[in-house]
């Protein structure tokens, strides 16, 4: 466990209403601990097909801007670009979405939080890197405190070139997505639950106050 | 009285036709305010996509056991509503499981889901859902005041707690129904009615720019799919109890889809055309507005 852990999460002595004290290991009791597992549809491939095309049809996106890229995925629901046609939706809540767009550069900081949010998604669940950030560090190629390849923390299903791609593109790669999702290779849940080792070591390797358990729900 | 086994297939099949109706109007409704956004807007099939996707999805994960009944106990409000009203008048068939005292049963039923829902997002432990539910039941429990006064002038008028005698009595041309005979006990329970809609601008409760969506923050996959399941009945099923009370029922299926879209969309317009209250606001609006306008609805009975 970290040396120095937040006030908060340190274990202490709680006195309940009733008067009895006992104690709180905020790591331990606030969160899960259990590894996310390898999860398959146990149907029939008809039904699987029937699953697969309505998880393309019905995609919400997690309303989770990282960098610049967040004001490209705004439009998507105006007037203009009108993305409700494909059965895209914003959702405030990572328990209600399937979509986490990366949308740009990704500072540590902002690392952290994005796993938390990825891992309270449910499975099966897509991730699209949205720029050249996201590749190969972009225009950040050098700095100290952002992330380069985006596929080592987080398996990304897609990635959309550009800096700043347009909402077109960003609409592109939806659609794109759609197909693969439909063609039953959208299953970036469990490669992350497969690697999970591999994925939590390159994460800790950048997030030097690691101050939340290993999986989170 | 002898209880008829048929009557239980035929409720079912009320209710299939008015959760079809129920995902089908929602959609239609959004698609014309898209269309008023020059958009094309979400597909009419969209709302069973997103709920066969959420039934589909592959894990779940759970708060404990009345996080479990929220939802259930949410489903259960909007279809006990709709099974112990009759939906269509006259008709053998639609008539439900209605019976002699059922206004009061379906005001119970009116409140229930909030209820559960209160506890199931309580559990879930959400600092989100445990602001949404304290803002819900503030509200709904004051739009219910009218609600409840309007019931009990029109129970006062007609001198009965049945239903079906309330729209039977509303028969025979428009200037019969409880809009006209008693306009102030039907405004009392339309100002109720705007209130327990979930639109603006009593949308506080949900709230998407602040408190993300409020009670449902943390339900996902088959959770959510219940829920979905239950708005698209428990809007249609308050639709009918209202258009029972007060705007002289229906007595055919065309009838009922007009009318429950008519109805509907009053609460669509009032959303369109005001901008949304704070709870304090809106508690305040429902005493100042709703409550004289109730009594007055019961000094006319």
């Amino acid at each position: 466990m970290n040396k120095d852990m937040k006030e908060e999460l340190k274990i202490r002595t709680v006195k309940g209403p009733d008067g009895l004290e006992f104690e709180v290991e905020p790591l331990r009791d606030y969160y899960c601990e259990a590894a996310p597992t390898v999860q398959t549809g146990a149907y029939t491939a008809i039904v699987e097909k029937l699953f697969n095309w309505a998880r393309a049809e019905s995609i919400w996106i997690l309303g989770f801007g990282t960098g610049c890229g967040a004001i490209e995925m705004r439009p998507l629901m105006s007037p203009r670009f009108d993305a409700y046609r494909y059965g895209v939706q914003g959702r405030p809540t990572p328990r209600q979405a399937n979509l986490f767009i990366i949308s740009g550069y990704l500072s540590v900081k902002t690392l952290k939080r994005v796993i938390r949010s990825y891992e309270q998604m449910q499975n099966p669940k897509y991730v699209i890197g949205l720029g050249s950030c996201t590749i190969n560090g972009g225009m950040y190629f050098d700095s100290y405190n952002t992330i380069k390849r985006l596929d080592d923390y987080l398996p990304v299903d897609l990635y959309i070139t550009g800096c700043m791609p347009r909402p077109e593109a960003l609409l592109a790669g939806v659609i794109e997505l759609k197909s693969l999702i439909r063609a039953g290779k959208g299953e970036g849940a469990n490669l992350y639950a497969k690697n999970f080792e591999w994925y939590k070591a390159n994460q800790k390797r950048v997030i030097h106050d690691w101050d939340m358990p290993d999986y989170n729900w | 009285m002898q209880f008829e086994w048929i009557k239980i297939p035929l409720s079912l099949m009320t209710l299939f036709i008015v959760f079809n109706y129920g995902m089908l109007m929602t959609a239609f409704v959004q698609k014309i305010s898209a269309r008023i956004g020059r958009r094309h807007g979400i597909p009419i099939y969209q709302n069973y996509v997103d709920m066969i996707k959420n039934y589909a999805l592959r894990s779940s994960i759970t708060h404990g056991v009345m996080f479990y009944l929220g939802p259930v106990f949410r489903l259960t409000g909007g279809i006990g509503l709709l099974l112990f009203v009759p939906s269509i008048y006259g008709s053998e068939l639609f008539s439900n499981l209605s019976f002699s005292g059922d206004l009061i049963l379906a005001i119970y039923f009116v409140f229930f889901g909030t209820l559960g829902m209160a506890l199931g997002a309580g559990e879930s432990g959400h600092p989100y859902a445990a602001i949404g539910v304290t803002r819900g039941l503030a509200q709904v429990t004051t739009s219910e005041l009218p609600f409840a006064l309007a019931v009990f002038a029109i129970a006062l008028q007609y001198q009965t707690l049945s239903i079906t005698e309330i729209v039977a009595a509303q028969q025979g041309g428009v200037a019969n129904w409880t809009l006209f005979t008693n306009p102030f006990a039907v405004a009392a329970a339309m100002i109720a009615f705007l209130g327990s809609m979930m639109r603006p601008p009593f949308d506080v409760v949900l709230a998407p720019q602040e408190i993300p969506i409020g009670p449902p923050t943390e339900y996902h996959s088959s959770y959510l799919a219940l829920m979905q399941t239950n708005r698209a009945i428990f809007p249609i099923a308050k639709t009918v109890l209202f258009m029972n009370l007060f705007f002289g029922g229906a007595s055919n299926w065309p009838v009922f889809f007009l009318k429950v879209f008519l109805i509907y969309m009053v609460s669509v317009f009032v959303g369109v055309a005001f901008p949304r209250f704070r709870v304090e606001q809106s508690i305040r609006w429902f005493l100042i507005w709703g409550l004289p306008l109730g009594i007055l609805g019961i000094m006319m009975a």
